[in-house]
């Protein structure tokens, strides 16, 4: 605010005054960095062990570890002193660490299945939406078609629903379908809700591409389908990309419909975590390695979609 | 080729003018007609499959006395009961007052916050395209992970955030509890929602600001005006239509709200923080309850369905400017 109401006479409104500008900049910088601090805070209590997890008061110095990180992929049993004692050295570095707290690795945890689940439901599901979505875009954007304007609202509307309440009936006709808890049905679920958004953001990339291409691809012999092909998705390769980061996104995100449609099988990562149990309740070092892990691939995508976040979020009703 | 380029020019545009193309097009292909349909078709087919069949089963039992837990039952037909006891129920109006409560004060902060950063960045300072996209980093992440690890932050004992408030308010930071308390829960939720989605309303004003064309300005210092008043009847005016869309938005996300809060407080202490999503969910996959929630679920669906509504005619009205 102060910023705005400092009087620039000298300069023009449109270029802030120097010092306008270091006062802007002190406040957003000190927002980023207030902002920026819980996430910063779970990355560190990834390395922190067990005991410093919990300390009170809160370690903001400790001593790292990779316990988190073990404790994230493995199981472990307790056992004596002296059964350790009699054990082979261990194998791996690993396998040190575990026994310094008087356990051994008794097998992998449900972590990488979770993952796999994860990026299977959250790529398929995305590729599903983009393709159908791409034609439905490119339909809606080149052809008139009757009732257009209330097919797409129909199209944005399903996507307004709230889970709980989706997830009601797609319970049960899951349970009819043998389709609960199954990577199918919940990519068959994800692509239905991604693909409003596919249908919106696209058309907007396409409708952006001058009809003067296919015209002239058209005039030289195409047919529709080698127009699109040849002319138009080339030039809409940045939009199908940014919009598959979005779909992406989102599944890789979505907790509702996880959480109440799987079990086991099918369950993704978001819903996984939160019970990453340790001895007596979360074990934090390992819901912070898991959170981390899960966290760093979607700081990349923000990154990536920088210049393209605008339109993601309001459906490519606002571009820029 | 020298036959297509008889006709005139906009009649190769597509199906504006259908007669005289589609004897040429034909030809090569299938008709705009046929393509336009079948591109269409998958994706109504697969929201139709997954949307709205199940919708129109739900309505069906809403009007059932359907339980899953004692499914043995036969199915039966109680007519509207569902719907006066829901409206009825003085702890459903107690829930929706929660949510009401919790959309308005969340969304309230966080057009302040969201607003006022967008017109600090707007000042262009050095370095501002970096420390934008950090403050955007958290409405990006996973509302679910995002509840969950707050729970950590806001542990008496063991979080940072009490001894943080205690660094500088004195107060000791094992005295109060974010999520524990009947009265601060509440504020809890709206904190953690407005961490998250504070950046969302920014980036939206920030393209609001960014649309003014600069002479407007220009002719107002010509005109002597204020900052003060060139802020009311310029930045403001202008990007109103740009902070309903985002209102709009978050309030509907809002409503709906589920994921965040289960994980944070899930309804706690007591239902301080009940969001009417979480009732539903109760209801539906602890009680059971099917034909009961069916009918809640389809009240809160004609609920957003409206608010939808308005959101769309706001989109519009942006798009056209």
């Amino acid at each position: 605010m102060t910023a705005v109401l400092t009087k620039s006479t000298a300069h023009s409104i449109v270029e802030a005054s120097p010092r306008a500008k270091a006062v802007a900049g002190g406040l957003v910088i000190l927002y980023a960095v207030i902002t920026i601090l819980p996430l910063l805070w779970i990355v560190a209590t990834a390395f922190k062990s067990q005991s410093d997890a919990i300390a009170y008061p809160p370690k903001v110095i400790f001593q790292p570890t990779l316990e988190g990180y073990v404790n994230l992929f493995t199981v472990r049993t307790r056992q004596t002193p002296d059964f350790i004692a009699k054990l082979p050295p261990p194998e791996t570095w690993y396998d040190k660490l575990v026994r310094q707290r008087d356990m051994v690795i008794a097998g992998p945890s449900k972590v990488v299945p979770r993952f796999v689940n994860s990026l299977i439901i959250g790529f398929g599901s995305t590729f599903l939406a983009v393709f159908l979505g791409t034609l439905a875009a490119y339909a809606f954007s080149r052809f008139r078609i009757p009732l257009a304007d209330d097919l797409l609202f129909f199209i944005l509307s399903t996507r307004m629903m709230p889970p709980v309440a989706v997830a009601i009936p797609i319970y049960l006709m899951y349970r009819q379908l043998n389709l609960t808890d199954t990577r199918l049905g919940m990519i068959l679920l994800y692509t239905a809700v991604n693909v409003s958004l596919a249908v919106w953001l696209l058309k907007g990339f396409i409708d952006e591409i001058p009809r003067e291409y296919e015209e002239a691809a058209l005039v030289d012999g195409y047919t529709r389908l080698q127009a699109l092909r040849k002319v138009v998705l080339p030039q809409a390769v940045t939009g199908i990309a940014a919009t598959a980061i979005f779909c992406l996104i989102f599944s890789w995100n979505e907790y509702a419909f996880a959480v109440l449609l799987t079990s086991g099988e099918a369950q993704t990562m978001p819903p996984f975590i939160p019970f990453i149990i340790g001895e007596g309740g979360q074990d934090w070092p390992a819901v912070a390695a898991a959170t981390t892990l899960f966290v760093v691939p979607i700081v990349l995508f923000t990154v990536l979609l920088r210049k393209h976040l605008l339109r993601g979020i309001t459906f490519g009703a606002v571009r820029k | 080729m020298t036959t297509i380029f008889q006709p005139d020019h906009a009649t190769i545009a597509g199906v504006s003018e259908p007669a005289k193309s589609r004897a040429t097009r034909r030809v090569r292909g299938l008709s705009d007609r046929t393509i336009a349909w079948l591109f269409v078709a998958p994706t109504i087919g697969l929201l139709l499959a997954i949307n709205i069949f199940p919708l129109i089963w739900m309505i069906r039992l809403s009007f059932t006395s359907l339980n899953l837990s004692m499914s043995y039952l036969p199915l039966r037909f109680v007519g509207l009961d569902n719907f006066t006891d829901i409206l009825g129920d003085e702890d459903i109006w107690f829930r929706l007052q929660t949510t009401a409560q919790f959309v308005i004060w969340s969304v309230t902060l966080q057009v302040i916050i969201g607003f006022g950063l967008a017109l600090l960045i707007n000042r262009q300072f050095r370095g501002h395209s970096f420390w934008t996209t950090i403050i955007l980093l958290p409405m990006m992440l996973s509302p679910a992970v995002v509840g969950n690890f707050w729970t950590l932050l806001l542990q008496p004992q063991i979080g940072p955030f009490n001894y943080l408030i205690s660094l500088f308010t004195g107060v000791p930071p094992s005295s109060f509890s974010m999520t524990g308390q009947v009265s601060l829960a509440p504020w809890t939720i709206v904190l953690v929602d407005t961490w998250m989605w504070a950046p969302y309303v920014m980036l939206i004003c920030l393209a609001g600001l960014r649309s003014i064309p600069d002479y407007i300005y220009e002719a107002a210092e010509v005109d002597r005006a204020s900052a003060w008043r060139q802020f009311w009847s310029i930045t403001l005016p202008m990007t109103v239509p740009f902070l309903m869309l985002a209102v709009l938005f978050r309030a509907i996300e809002n409503f709906k709200m589920f994921d965040m809060v289960n994980l944070l407080t899930s309804g706690g202490p007591g239902s301080t923080t009940e969001l009417v999503s979480i009732t539903l969910k109760r209801a539906a996959f602890e009680k059971w309850r099917t034909g009961y929630s069916s009918a809640l679920a389809i009240i809160l669906f004609v609920t957003v369905f409206g608010a939808a509504n308005i959101y769309v005619k706001a989109l519009n009205k942006v798009k056209q400017r």
